[in-house]
């Protein structure tokens, strides 16, 4: 049966601020500028998950799309939607909340939990995006290393003009 | 396994499909393949089918296969590869969107 990559978008609202306790203040909002605003700011995320796999040859379907929603709402959206990632989320306590550290840090926390939710699912993690705005999108796939961290590559949209 | 989409009485999508083709800028047009033949060829074997119609029951061969949109997509690559082997262009890949948060993409079978 043929390869399909299927992949499912889901939304959440955090805030963050940008700041590295290894560097100085001046140093601080050099490298992040606004993003080190000391109130922190928020993004609405839009992450998107892609599986790779075979559709079962009698439903049609890798497995029930309701257990991936299950998956990303558990250790996703339940966890990070409308909280503080600098405050509230443990990867967070001493690593900077950076797209490039969320992104490793949800695809991490997907590949975790997979077994659990799709145990024996003929299907596996391809990869995950993080739309931070409309023009910064950051992707990792799952055999990065950084599914232990951090290697992300941050991809600058191109505006095309038809 | 199918929740709502399981209605006995069906439901439907707007489709969005995603064409990628493969090739090379010809030297002198400068173009892979004149869009006006995809267009035709778009239209011709997906959405003159496939528009406005049943998939379960106007569509083949989804009287026995379920159409979700992973094999909607295996389907549709049937019907487009062979006819774009006659053009200076290959197929490479379709993404078919089902809805706002939903896509598929298939390379054809490896």
């Amino acid at each position: 049966m043929p390869a399909i990559k299927l992949t499912r978008r889901y939304r959440f609202s955090s805030s963050h601020r940008l700041h590295s306790p290894a560097l100085s203040e001046d140093e601080n909002r050099r490298v992040y500028g606004k993003c080190n605003n000391p109130y922190g700011h928020g993004h609405d995320y839009l992450l998107e998950v892609t599986v790779e796999g075979e559709p079962d040859p009698v439903t049609g379907r890798m497995f029930p799309l309701a257990l991936l929603d299950a998956l990303v709402g558990r250790v996703v959206l339940e966890p990070m939607d409308r909280r503080d990632l600098n405050a509230e989320i443990d990867e967070f306590a001493s690593l900077v909340p950076t797209t490039e550290n969320l992104a490793a840090a949800v695809a991490r926390r997907i590949a975790d939990a997979w077994p659990h939710f799709l145990p024996g699912a003929a299907a596996r993690l391809d990869k995950i995006r993080i739309h931070e705005t409309k023009n910064n999108i950051f992707q990792i796939r799952a055999t990065d290393p950084a599914v232990r961290p951090p290697a992300v590559e941050a991809e600058q949209r191109q505006r095309v003009t038809k | 396994m199918y929740g709502d989409e399981a209605n006995p009485r069906g439901h439907g999508h707007n489709y969005v499909l995603e064409v990628t083709l493969d090739g090379h800028a010809d030297p002198v047009t400068g173009m892979i393949i004149d869009l006006k033949e995809v267009k035709s060829i778009l239209e011709a074997e997906i959405v003159q089918p496939m528009d406005h119609r049943n998939l379960n029951h106007e569509v083949a061969p989804f009287d026995s296969v379920v159409p979700t949109a992973e094999n909607l997509a295996i389907e549709i690559w049937r019907r487009l590869e062979p006819r774009f082997a006659s053009t200076p262009a290959r197929l490479h890949s379709i993404r078919l969107h089902e809805g706002e948060d939903l896509y598929v993409d298939y390379e054809g079978p490896r």
